[in-house]
């Protein structure tokens, strides 16, 4: 089994000033494995501050990690020099958040597509390149015609965050990463953009990392979750379990937040027992203990993660007779 | 009971290089005391608008064309710039988007608070306006301490309260959020929405709640108003709304909804919301309606009140073709 | 769900590129009257470079001390320069200057600038630590010592455009670096990374098209700025002296005591055109501020 992504005890601090001794763990001792003969749709899931986005960079390279080692098909991405670096570029790409900030407005959308088709010299000629232009754009449920020649701003949101969906796909990526691509869309337009990102995993054989606070998408994408909280892996596994029967206090937390379109699953049947976040929280132990209902003496020292069944679990001491799990071993559970 | 909000045939235009841009349509609309209402739409649909419309603060090249905004007994769209002035704030407040981020930096909490009351009674005493100002903080469950604070000292959750206890300082008989939670976290959303019904439930006032997140919507609202192309297609109470939509577009919207147990179900709506610059004729939703008819296309329906007191724009529901209505009825319970 | 022909290409009739030009600079009036009086400044110009005879701008050329006449429309002063011919030439060297010393402050500022920012680290720190400490220095000053520790003879107009630019480049190097800093950070930058640009496609492509306006504004900023320390060392008599710069007409007028002997025709044309220069550039300063500042410009 050969692994097309590992992130292998990741850690990424940032410091602030040459001289000052405040630094924020991003990310902390994370662990993770994703299988290149079944493409798969991971969720990693987290409020902002959760350290979802900094995975995000690790992931693409544009930063590098504090210590530990991301290895891609198993080799360290910062190494990677000429042809591999490359091969890297084209196949781990990326949709972002804000549909209308990655297009550079100088130029027309054709700009986007037309770019990656030129560098990695995807077609011999203008016509070929045209051609897989509007072959991307009609695999994600665009019409060429309408799209191609025209500005950004002249396309709905929905319209722009498919052709950045189209961009990658004219790469023909491995992995796709992609960072809450539907928060910033109209809600009768995100179905057809997940929609989409189903279909590259499905029909293109692309796995894809869905980056999000929102657990309503994350529960219709994804197969499996990773729950972060301040740069700490909460609860992990199968995402039907980790959404239906939430067991760490956080995720408990995060499921009877989620605002369900549905007039049976109304918030006042549950109540809220955590406290509001603070701002300044500087725990040493388990990072959501200030705002846990069910603190404990023994939650000062960080606890292991603990393996709930064959598909969950959860790092929290409410779960310490079950067996512990190490946390190189966690992408074990997580179903393909 | 008295509705506290009347709006009557509201119409807004906006002026552009490439032309007249409808943002409202003869947009009718009224509230009870008490009630919440959730006005939702896509971007463009004019939802953002119609608050800006309702206190009187569209910018040129923006222009109310028509109509009546009645608050109580006031009519809001007679009075002088003066008089709006003194109405907003004390007959109807409006917490606009993003409000959290524009709290003066420089400023405690209290003086701003004190600033929005004494531009409305100039002569107020300092110790009672001190005493309002920390009651309207209490309401909203923040520390009296916050009083002496500054913006940067809060977290997200903690600005948007005090933006809310701003609103609510003069007792409003309206109160416009739009998009209160949109910047929040999951959590802090249902903590602030939470807070925002026990404040409403306390001073009695009228809710409109601007968004597009359907599920805030069922967790909170009585009624929700769907906006399309900056028209009002149906008015339904919330329960009818998720179980029973009535106009095309709003079951679309319903049925686009994710939830537990249709895992893996993605409906989007085809097609694409119109250009304000160039309205379909006849309803505005018939280019994209499954439903449509030779009416649709050249006369626009009128928001006509169905049994139960919901009101839908759509000729599916205006007399003449009811029994096709029940025709439609049959051929989406099979889908 | 039944699928429906959904007609799409909604076409919105935009008015054509002239007319929206048009009526932008008929919502930006600073932008419309610079630009205006700009043009007639340089119909002037080359009208009269055309028309005049260029000898006749230095002195000897003509009879001296003659009053706006038919035969000299603007005069003549006390060492037989016809001032016509003399304010035409002066136009043309003033903007020479100016356009040589602007636009060669603003390629280095833009070169320093985007170097700078885009690369970061130790260049960045040199580079914007170099800017700062040379900004505060009154340039005026600096100017003044250098141009008189010249030899007079040999100070032509190129020397006067070599001197202004010397201490002219910080001002677009900071512009052009914290525009490039925020320009680095916006999404387009790192979806060109993913779609395998370089460094300098990623300058050259993404980033530089966008900063045209700044650029622009930063070079009529420098224009400005050259024309007036132009002027001001030639006002001082630290310029070449034979030329008909505007500011050595004054230097000279004021030296005969024009306005004591009664030939005001000879200090007030070059102080005319200097004002309709400078009032010129800085109201297209102001116009280009609104224009490449969208917090500045009025909602369209």
């Amino acid at each position: 089994m050969a692994d097309l992504l590992e992130f292998k005890n990741v850690t990424k601090v940032y410091s602030r000033g040459v001289l000052s001794k405040t630094s924020t763990t991003a990310l902390n001792n994370v662990s993770l494995q994703l299988d290149e003969s079944e493409p798969t749709i991971l969720t990693v899931a987290g409020e902002s501050g959760s350290g979802k986005t900094t995975l995000a960079m690790l992931l693409l390279g544009f930063i590098s990690p504090t210590s530990g080692q991301i290895l891609y098909k198993g080799q360290d991405i910062s190494r990677l020099k000429g042809n591999d670096r490359m091969t890297f570029r084209r196949e781990v790409q990326a949709v972002f958040q804000d549909p209308f900030s990655v297009f550079n407005p100088f130029y027309t959308v054709d700009h986007l597509l037309s770019v990656p088709i030129e560098r990695f010299k995807l077609a011999k000629s203008k016509s070929e390149a045209r051609d897989r232009m509007a072959e991307a754009l009609t695999a994600v449920g665009l019409r060429p015609d309408e799209i191609l020649g025209r500005f950004p701003h002249q396309l709905s949101g929905g319209q722009r965050q498919r052709i950045n969906v189209a961009r990658a796909l004219v790469l023909r990526p491995k992995l796709l990463v992609a960072d809450e691509p539907v928060s910033m869309v109209d809600a009768s337009l995100r179905a057809n953009i997940l929609e989409t990102l189903r279909t590259l995993q499905k029909n293109y054989g692309v796995s894809i990392i869905y980056i999000t606070h929102d657990l309503t998408t994350a529960y219709h994408i994804a197969k499996s979750i990773i729950v972060l909280y301040r740069g700490e892996v909460m609860e992990a596994g199968d995402v039907d379990m980790v959404i239906k029967q939430p067991q760490h206090p956080y995720t408990r937390l995060l499921v009877d937040s989620i605002p369900w379109p549905d007039l049976s699953r109304r918030w006042g049947e549950t109540e809220i027992k955590a406290k509001e976040s603070e701002l300044s929280d500087q725990s040493t132990g388990c990072k959501f203990m200030a705002r846990c209902p069910f603190a404990m003496d023994k939650c000062q020292t960080p606890p292991p993660l603990f393996q709930l069944n064959g598909h969950q679990a959860a790092s929290c001491y409410l779960y310490e007779q079950n067996p512990q799990i190490a946390r190189e071993h966690l992408s074990e559970l997580l179903p393909a | 009971m008295n509705p506290v909000l009347q709006v009557t045939d509201l119409q807004v235009s906006y002026y552009t290089d490439a032309g007249r841009a409808t943002a409202l349509d003869r947009v009718n609309l009224t509230l009870k005391e008490g009630e919440k209402l959730g006005l939702v739409g896509e971007s463009g649909s004019g939802k953002s608008t119609m608050a800006l419309a309702m206190m009187r603060m569209i910018k040129p090249p923006g222009r109310i064309e028509g109509g009546k905004v009645v608050v109580g007994d006031t009519d809001i769209t007679a009075l002088s710039e003066e008089e709006m002035l003194k109405a907003r704030l004390s007959k109807i407040a409006y917490i606009p988007q993003g409000a959290m981020n524009s709290l003066n930096p420089v400023m405690r909490i209290g003086a701003q608070m004190i600033d929005a009351i004494k531009a409305h009674d100039p002569k107020a005493d300092k110790s009672d306006m001190d005493e309002r100002a920390i009651e309207a903080l209490e309401s909203v469950e923040l520390k009296p301490n916050v009083f002496k604070m500054y913006a940067h000292e809060l977290s997200g959750g903690m600005k948007q309260r005090v933006c809310i206890a701003i609103g609510i300082l003069l007792k409003p008989q309206v109160i416009i959020a739009d998009e209160p939670t949109s910047a929040l976290d999951v959590v802090t959303q249902r903590q602030v929405m939470e807070t925002i019904d026990r404040v409403q439930d306390k001073i009695g006032a009228a809710v409109i709640l601007i968004g597009h997140d359907m599920g805030l919507m069922a967790q909170f609202v009585d009624k929700v108003a769907v906006m399309y192309a900056g028209r009002l297609m149906e008015l339904s109470s919330v329960r009818e709304m998720f179980s029973d939509p009535k106009h095309p577009y709003a079951k679309a919207l319903i049925r686009s909804l994710p939830s537990l147990e249709n895992k893996g179900v993605f409906q989007g709506i085809p097609g694409l919301a119109p250009s304000l610059l160039q309205l379909p004729g006849g309803c505005a939703f018939h280019p994209r309606c499954p439903h449509v008819m030779e009416v649709c296309r050249t006369v626009r329906p009128s928001l006509d009140t169905l049994p139960g007191g919901r009101k839908v724009e759509c000729h599916l529901y205006s007399g003449g073709v009811a029994s096709f209505a029940e025709s439609v009825q049959d051929s989406d319970q099979r889908l | 769900m039944t699928t429906i022909a959904i007609p799409q290409t909604q076409q919105i009739k935009q008015p054509s590129r002239l007319t929206l030009v048009l009526r932008y600079l008929r919502r930006n009036p600073s932008l419309a009257i610079g630009l205006l009086i700009v043009v007639l400044l340089i119909a002037f110009t080359v009208i009269g470079l055309l028309t005049i005879n260029p000898k006749n701008a230095y002195p000897l050329a003509v009879r001296s001390k003659q009053p706006p006449s038919p035969q000299y429309p603007l005069g003549t002063d006390f060492f037989g320069r016809d001032m016509l011919a003399a304010m035409v030439v002066g136009m043309w060297q003033t903007a020479l200057i100016g356009l040589l010393a602007g636009g060669v402050g603003t390629l280095i500022g833009v070169v320093l600038g985007f170097t700078s920012a885009y690369f970061g680290g130790p260049i960045d720190s040199l580079i914007k630590g170099v800017c700062q400490i040379l900004t505060p220095i009154p340039v005026l000053l600096i100017q003044v010592v250098i141009a008189s520790s010249l030899d007079k003879r040999s100070v032509t107009i190129y020397t006067m455009a070599l001197i202004v630019v010397l201490l002219a480049w910080m001002g677009p190097t900071l512009v052009i670096r914290s525009q490039v800093l925020t320009m680095k950070e916006r999404q387009f930058v790192s979806v060109a990374k993913l779609s395998g640009m370089g460094n300098m496609g990623i300058i050259f492509g993404e980033i530089l098209p966008n900063l045209l306006p700044f650029i622009v504004s930063a070079f009529v900023v420098q224009v400005f700025a050259a024309v007036s320390a132009s002027f001001y060392i030639a006002v001082l008599g630290l310029g070449p002296l034979r030329e008909p710069l505007l500011g050595n007409i004054i230097w000279a007028a004021q030296g005969q005591g024009a306005f004591f002997n009664g030939w005001w025709w000879w200090p007030v044309w070059p102080a005319l055109a200097l004002a309709l220069i400078l009032g010129a550039l800085a109201l297209i300063i102001m116009g280009l501020d609104e224009f490449a500042n969208p917090r500045v410009r009025r909602s369209e």
